[in-house]
């Protein structure tokens, strides 16, 4: 049912600067994989790397093999746009889209791929937003109100919607809460243990405890490798790597 | 280990907030007709060649401006080579072409607007980016917009109607009697001439000198006021030193981008100045300029030397103002460092 | 270290430097005073001579032969109207295409070059842009037409609308791109579809002052458009315009034309201001919502 993610031999270039160097990893389908580490080591990069958004940067640079299930992502066939629509993102600062609606919003992944069945569509923008946990919020504003006139919480979920609508197989998401107030934060990490059932969710987060309550599996970045990937209990209780250990200490970080 | 480990929090049950997530349809690829997936490529090659397309037409208007202009002066440019720009004689008549007297007359009058218009608009920029109470400012710099937004036949009109007889009962007088000693304010006062010219172009640049000078006040940063300041000195002293010093090359700039809009101004000067192609030393006298004679005598030039005269002086007007405005931007781009911003906003 | 100084006066600031700071000042007000006093001036003599002209004759006859009273000046709004619609076909995709080029395809060295040739091609007379529309146009025709007018009026909308759009599109986040880029919507898709969507109230804001600044010119419409007496719609034949009425009408001997010539400089001066006041309107109101 679910799909996992198999990278062999990542490396990722900002111009001449080397951001990942060979990262190997299996993310597991429908579980929840937390990416830690500290600022700057190659967290966000790596994630992107995922769904080819570090691309979209002037003068980067990627080598190495992706495969999201069966489609090689940076395969010589696969347009990029085609491994973005199977893979969702929501980022680090919510960013719904300023000039329109909220249904608009949540339509627009699917409206601007071609997509035109309007009764399907209304249906499936009631679907995300419910599985967003926004639906009961918005639902009577819907087309009224814009994307930007939500709170911040609001927003986020909104975006969650957003990318959910697309049925994407893989959910990425770049420190989702990092701008969040705690109890926005909250909402969202009920609603990653919810949807883990269903889709194979990465996140990346510079918060221990984070991880350590929604990731079953956890991997350490640091300084653009990766040091450490096991069980996310495993990392926090009795890491193998010195360096592991040092971060989740708090030594360093 | 004597440093405590971080053990997790067992994860609470989440019966708190059960959120019911609707069983989801996994309809690989619902969402991506096929159609789309293939063109996609395609289609962003062929839009990025459209806007490179619209970006390189703004090249090519500008180049087809320089060879029709230079297309149709050929013949002017074959006869007279380069004395048309040294000959004073302007005989449509005979065949016979300078535009010496309309170089001047540009010139002159352009001059004559900048003595006028560069303390006032470097006054007024600096009245409102500096001295102005925070009220104010949205209403003058509206009204300063409002100047630069009247088209010039209506200065024109205006000018004609009103500043000229001024001029002519009041003004021009006044100056032959007290400044007529200089030689510059002799012979009948007309009240349309190369004085009334100045001044009605005074009043069109001033509001482009004003914005600009003020975008580049505006442009130097807060710390280096605030280092005069600290140092004891008055308001004007912390303006000539810590602000109108750091943007001398801007407001050059500035002066220079007005100069360029004086020189081809066309309709309120070909109103007022008198349209007599011949050069005087009074200001008071009537002159003509290269654009006023362009406006003048297009239509009815007879004759394809008589057209492509009138073509050359289109010709030289468009090099100089090119080279004018040219320079112009450079210096204000190296104050402002060039808006708008290099990278997207964040 | 000197630890004797006396200070020669109270400490505080020299009477001659505290004179120069309030001289300065003074001068400065004195300039916006001296420039204040023309706009007002205008103002005030378009309004006192032209409100009393402009009644419906004026506003829907056209030109009647000298000597004979009343007639207006409806051919003429006309005509700027067919103009100025001639011109946006020509400026509007031009400038928009442009501006998008600039912000989403040229942030390097190619782009810095469009960037500066719009800027050199913003400064160019007007009335060289109707010599160059003449040779491309009406030496083609062989007859003055509106059609010529619109191309050079067109030609100076292209620069005002290029710097618009492009710092329009540019105060776009680049966060609501990769939000679109992340949904897998293609490059092209969202530029039209969300970045210029977003931009659009400041882009069409900027499109109305272009048309603000080319409804006023008469330069280029001399030997292009040329002028008409007669109501005509026809993009083949010389037209009427506004500014170029006003102008003929101002230099001429007569003074029923002299009145007619101030009633069509108000009118066209409301038109403007109107523009630019409804424009500065939308932005206060917030161009863009929640870009911020």
């Amino acid at each position: 049912m679910g799909v996992g993610i198999e990278v062999e031999a990542l490396n990722a270039w900002f111009g001449a600067t080397q951001a990942l160097h060979d990262i190997a990893m299996r993310i597991a389908p429908n579980h929840a994989t937390a990416i830690i580490g500290p600022s700057g080591c190659g967290k966000s990069t790596f994630v992107r790397c995922l769904n080819r958004m570090h691309e979209t940067l002037p003068e980067t640079r990627v080598t190495g093999k992706v495969c999201i299930g069966d489609m090689e992502v940076y395969g010589n066939g696969t347009p990029a746009v085609q491994v973005r629509r199977q893979v969702g993102m929501v980022f680090q600062k919510p960013n719904p889209f300023p000039a329109m609606s909220i249904y608009d919003n949540v339509a627009a992944g699917l409206k601007l791929n071609g997509f035109r069945n309007k009764g399907k569509l209304d249906e499936i923008v009631e679907r995300s937003l419910r599985m967003a946990a926004l639906w009961d919020e918005v639902k009577d504003a819907l087309k009224k109100k814009s994307g930007a006139s939500l709170s911040g919480g609001q927003q986020q979920r909104l975006c969650i919607a957003r990318a959910l609508a697309v049925e994407p197989n893989v959910l990425l998401m770049d420190e989702p809460a990092s701008a969040l107030d705690p109890i926005s934060t909250g909402k969202i990490e009920d609603l990653i243990f919810q949807l883990k059932e269903n889709y194979t969710i990465v996140i990346v987060t510079h918060n221990m405890q984070q991880a350590a309550r929604v990731a079953e599996f956890t991997g350490f970045f640091l300084l653009g490798r990766l040091i450490e990937f096991d069980k996310t209990e495993k990392i926090f209780t009795n890491p193998s790597d010195k360096r592991t250990e040092d971060y989740i200490t708090g030594r360093f970080g | 280990m004597g440093i405590p480990r971080l053990t997790p929090r067992r994860l609470r049950p989440r019966e708190a907030n059960p959120v019911k997530t609707p069983t989801v349809r996994r309809a690989q690829g619902a969402a991506t007709p096929a159609a789309v997936r293939v063109g996609g490529r395609l289609a962003d090659e062929v839009f990025r060649y459209a806007m490179i397309a619209c970006g390189l037409s703004v090249a090519v208007v500008l180049g087809l401006i320089f060879y029709e202009l230079v297309a149709n002066s050929t013949l002017s440019l074959h006869q007279f080579g380069w004395k048309f720009f040294t000959s004073q004689i302007w005989d449509p008549a005979n065949n016979v072409f300078g535009a010496l007297p309309f170089i001047y007359g540009t010139v002159v009058s352009s001059i004559v607007a900048l003595v006028i218009a560069v303390p006032l608009g470097l006054g007024v920029a600096v009245f409102i980016t500096e001295m102005c109470p925070k009220g104010l400012r949205g209403i003058l710099s509206f009204s300063t917009e409002l100047l630069a937004a009247i088209p010039s036949v209506i200065y024109g009109l205006w000018a004609i109607f009103v500043l000229v007889p001024v001029l002519r009962l009041y003004i021009e007088p006044g100056l032959m009697r007290y400044l007529g000693w200089t030689g510059l304010f002799e012979g009948p006062p007309y009240g349309i001439g190369m004085l009334a010219a100045g001044m009605v172009l005074a009043i069109m640049v001033v509001p482009i000198i004003s914005s600009l000078t003020r975008e580049v006040l505006n442009a130097v940063p807060r710390n280096q006021r605030e280092a005069a300041l600290a140092l004891g000195a008055t308001r004007w002293e912390m303006i000539r030193v810590g602000v109108l010093r750091n943007a001398r090359a801007g407001i050059l700039g500035a002066v220079i981008l007005g100069l360029g809009r004086a020189l081809g101004e066309t309709m309120a000067v070909t109103m007022v100045i008198g349209n007599r192609p011949e050069i005087a030393k009074s200001l008071l006298a009537p002159g003509y300029t290269m654009a006023s004679v362009i406006a003048n005598e297009f239509t009815e030039a007879t004759g394809n030397l008589y057209l492509s005269a009138l073509v050359e002086i289109g010709l030289a007007l468009f090099l100089v103002t090119i080279v004018v405005n040219a320079l112009a931007r450079l210096l204000v781009w190296s104050v402002t460092r060039g808006l708008p911003a290099r990278v997207h906003a964040q | 270290m000197r630890n004797n100084i006396a200070p020669r006066r109270e400490a505080g600031i020299s009477w001659s430097r505290r004179l120069k700071d309030h001289l300065a000042t003074f001068l400065a007000i004195a300039a916006l005073l001296l420039v204040l006093l023309p706009l007002a001036a205008i103002f005030i003599y378009l309004v006192q001579r032209g409100v009393g002209s402009i009644n419906w004759t004026f506003l829907t006859q056209t030109p009647k032969p000298v000597g004979v009273p009343g007639g207006g000046m409806a051919n003429a709004i006309l005509g700027t109207g067919v103009t100025l619609g001639i011109a946006s076909a020509i400026g509007v995709p031009l400038g928009i295409g442009a501006g998008v080029f600039l912000s989403e395809y040229g942030r390097n060295r190619f782009g810095d070059a469009i960037r500066f040739t719009a800027d050199v091609l913003n400064g160019v007379p007007s009335i060289v842009i109707g010599i160059v529309a003449y040779s491309l146009v009406v030496l083609k025709q062989k007859h003055f037409s509106a059609l010529a007018g619109g191309v050079a009026l067109g030609i100076m909308m292209i620069p005002t609308i290029t710097r618009a759009t492009e710092e329009m599109l540019l105060l776009v986040p680049r966060s609501v791109r990769e939000a679109a880029l992340g949904l897998g919507i293609s490059r092209w898709r969202t530029t039209v579809s969300i970045t210029l969507r977003t931009a659009a109230a400041g882009i069409i804001t900027g499109i109305m002052l272009a048309f603000a600044r080319v409804a006023g010119e008469t330069a280029p419409l001399l030997f292009t458009a040329f002028g008409s007496q007669f109501w005509s719609a026809n993009i083949n034949q010389p037209i009427a315009a506004l500014p170029l009425q006003i102008f003929v009408y101002a230099i001429s001997p007569y003074d029923e034309w002299h009145r007619q010539a101030w009633a069509g400089a108000l009118v066209l001066i409301v038109l403007i201001v109107g523009t630019i006041a409804v424009v500065r309107l939308i932005a206060r109101r917030g161009l863009m919502k929640g870009t911020a």
